[in-house]
C-alpha cells in the first residue's frame, strides 16, 4: 500500500467515525426530543446528517473511479447548479440560444479541458470566451429589453457554478514537486474545512450566539458562529497537514483563507437569494435545499485555493 | 411489438424529463391523489402532462390518460406512436364541424374503463401573456356526468420557459407541479360560474412572478 493510498484510508476512516457518532447523536436527540418527528431543529439535523452521507459516498466513489470519476462529479454538479441558478434569473426567449450553449457547450468544454489538462484555455474560456460569446448570441435575436441585466445574469451564473466550481477538479492538474499523485486528497482538504467550518459555525451559533452577523441577509448567522467557527475550521485544516504539500502552519493559513472566502460567499448567495425572494436554491438534497446551497462557500474558496496553491506550489 | 418498445420509450422520456427539469410535485396538504381524478392543469408546453405523470406514482400513473387533440397527436407515424402507444392518451378531435365523436363521450368511455385523466381545459397551449385562457366546457360536462370524479387543479410552472414554442433544445431549469385542493360541481352551480370557479382554483396555484 503507498503512503497515498494509506492516507486516503485514513482520512475514510475518520471521516466514517464522525459522520458514525454524528448519526448516533442525531438518533438519540430524535429519541429523546422529537420521537413523533415534531422537532423541526432535530429534524433537519437528521436530515443534514444523511446528505453528508450521501455526499461523503459520493466524493469517495469518484476518489476510486479516479480522474474521470471527480471530474463526472463535479461537472454533473455544475449542470445541477447551472439548473438552479438560471432558474432564478430573468432571461427571457431571446436567451434561449445563449442558454442552451451554456448547458450544452460550455460547461461540457470547461471539463473537457481539465481532462486534456489544457490549463491556459481552461483559465479564460470562460472569462473571455464565453464572456464576449454569449452576448452576441442574445443580441442576434433583437430583443433589447433588460438587455445588460440579463446579459449579467448568464455570464455570473456561468462564472459561479461552472468556473468557480470547475476550480475543485482542477486540483488534479497542478503538479507540485514531492506530492505527485495525492492531489486528490487536496480536495478532500477543500471539501473537509469547507463542509466542517459550516457545521462549527452552526453548532457555535447555536451554543452561544447571541451578537447577528447579518441580519439583512442571513438572520441566523451570528458573530459568535462565525469566530468560534472558522477558528476551529483552520485548525482542523492545520491538523490535516499530512494530506497537504504544507506545513502545519501553513495549512492552517489556507483554511483560515478558504473558511472565510466560505462564509463570505455564503453572505453573496444568501443577498442573491434574498433579493430573488426564495429561500432556497431548490430541492435537490433533503434538508439541505438546492446543490447551491451546499456548495456556495466551496465555489467562492475553490478559485483562491487553487491559484494560492499553484501560484507557490506548483512551480513553471 | 410496438407495446415492447412503448415501455421502455416511456422510461426513458420520465429520465429525461427528470434530468431536465428536476421537477418536484407540491400535494394538497400532503395528500397523495385519489384512484378517480381528473388532473386539470395549465397548458404551455407539449411536455405538461409528462411532468405531471412523473410526479404521480407509479400505481396511479399506469391508471392516468393525457387528453389530448387528435390533430396533433396523429399528424405523423411518429407522434401517433408517442401520443397512442407510449401514453395511452385518450385522442380528442378538436374540430367541431369536422368530428364524428364527442370529445366529453371518449372521455366519459375512458373514465368509465376506470382511468384518471390529465386534461387542458384551455383546449390549447397557450401562448398569450395571459397566466390563463378561458376555459373550454368540457370540464363542466364531465364533472355533471361523473360526480365521483375528484377534479383537481394542477399548476406546471416553468416548463414554458424550459421549451418555447418553436424551439427545439430544452434548456434545463427546475419546474414544479402543485397539486391544489379536490373539488367537485356544487348544487346548482350552472356552467360558467364552476368554469371561473375552476380557473381561479388553479389560478391560485401560479406561483407569484419573481420580482422585476
Amino acid at each position: 500500500m503507498s503512503a497515498t493510498h494509506f492516507d486516503m484510508m485514513v482520512l475514510v476512516l475518520g471521516v466514517c467515525g464522525i459522520l458514525l457518532v454524528a448519526s448516533f447523536v442525531g438518533h438519540v436527540l430524535e429519541r429523546r426530543l422529537s420521537p413523533d418527528g415534531s422537532n423541526p431543529a432535530i429534524e433537519n439535523l437528521n436530515a443534514r446528517i444523511n446528505a453528508w452521507w450521501v455526499m461523503a459516498i459520493l466524493i469517495a466513489i469518484a476518489f476510486v473511479a479516479g480522474r474521470i470519476g471527480v471530474l463526472l462529479l463535479f461537472g454533473f454538479c455544475s449542470f445541477a447548479a447551472l439548473r438552479e441558478f438560471v432558474t432564478l434569473t430573468n432571461t427571457r426567449r431571446a436567451d434561449h440560444w445563449a442558454l442552451a450553449t451554456a448547458f450544452f457547450v460550455v460547461l461540457p468544454l470547461q471539463y473537457a479541458l481539465l481532462w486534456i489538462e489544457n490549463y491556459e484555455i481552461f483559465s479564460v474560456f470562460i472569462p473571455v470566451y464565453a464572456f464576449l460569446l454569449m452576448p452576441i448570441i442574445s443580441a442576434v435575436r433583437g430583443d433589447t429589453q433588460h438587455f445588460l441585466v440579463r446579459i449579467a445574469e448568464v455570464q455570473w451564473a456561468l462564472m459561479i457554478c461552472v468556473f468557480c466550481a470547475s476550480h475543485v477538479p482542477a486540483l488534479l492538474t497542478l503538479h507540485i514537486p514531492g506530492y505527485e499523485g495525492r492531489n486528490v486528497l487536496l480536495i478532500a482538504f477543500l471539501v473537509i474545512v469547507v463542509q466542517s467550518s459550516d457545521v462549527l459555525q452552526y453548532i457555535w451559533g447555536k451554543m452561544i450566539g447571541r451578537t447577528k452577523i447579518a441580519p439583512r441577509l442571513s438572520p441566523s448567522k451570528t458573530v459568535e458562529g462565525f469566530v468560534g467557527g472558522i477558528a476551529c475550521a483552520s485548525l482542523v485544516g492545520a491538523g490535516l497537514w499530512w494530506i497537504t504539500p504544507f506545513s502545519p502552519l501553513q495549512a492552517g493559513a489556507m483554511a483560515f483563507l478558504i473558511t472565510l472566502m466560505g462564509f463570505f460567499g455564503g453572505l453573496v448567495m444568501s443577498a442573491i437569494k434574498r433579493d430573488r425572494g426564495v429561500k432556497d436554491w431548490g430541492h435537490l438534497i433533503d434538508g439541505h435545499g438546492g446543490l447551491i446551497d451546499r456548495l456556495d462557500s466551496v465555489v467562492f474558496s475553490a478559485p483562491i485555493f487553487f491559484h494560492l496553491t499553484r501560484y507557490f506550489w506548483s512551480p513553471g | 411489438m410496438k407495446s415492447l418498445i412503448a415501455k421502455p420509450v416511456a422510461v426513458v422520456v420520465l429520465l429525461f424529463a427528470r434530468a431536465i427539469t428536476a421537477v418536484r410535485p407540491f400535494w394538497h396538504e400532503g395528500r397523495l391523489p385519489r384512484r378517480r381524478s381528473i388532473f386539470f392543469a395549465n397548458h404551455s408546453s407539449h411536455g405538461d402532462f409528462i411532468l405531471i405523470w412523473a410526479v404521480l406514482q407509479p400505481r396511479l400513473r399506469r391508471r392516468v390518460r393525457p387528453v389530448a387533440g387528435a390533430d396533433y397527436w396523429l399528424k405523423s407515424k411518429l407522434r401517433s406512436f408517442i401520443g397512442r402507444d407510449v401514453f395511452n392518451a385518450v385522442l380528442i378531435d378538436r374540430n367541431r364541424d369536422a368530428r364524428t365523436m364527442d370529445p366529453v363521450e371518449s372521455m366519459g368511455e375512458a373514465m368509465r374503463e376506470g382511468s384518471s385523466l390529465i386534461l387542458f381545459p384551455e383546449g390549447t397551449r397557450n401562448q398569450s401573456d395571459a397566466s390563463l385562457q378561458p376555459f373550454k366546457s368540457g370540464l363542466f360536462h364531465l364533472a355533471a356526468l361523473h360526480p365521483d370524479f375528484e377534479l383537481v387543479p394542477v399548476w406546471i410552472a416553468n416548463l414554458n420557459r424550459v421549451m418555447p414554442k418553436g424551439e427545439f433544445v430544452p434548456i434545463p431549469l427546475i419546474c414544479t407541479v402543485t397539486f391544489g385542493e379536490p373539488m367537485h360541481l356544487a348544487d346548482g352551480e350552472d356552467k360558467d360560474m364552476f368554469l371561473e370557479r375552476a380557473r381561479e382554483a388553479l389560478l391560485a396555484l401560479a406561483p407569484k412572478k419573481a420580482a422585476e
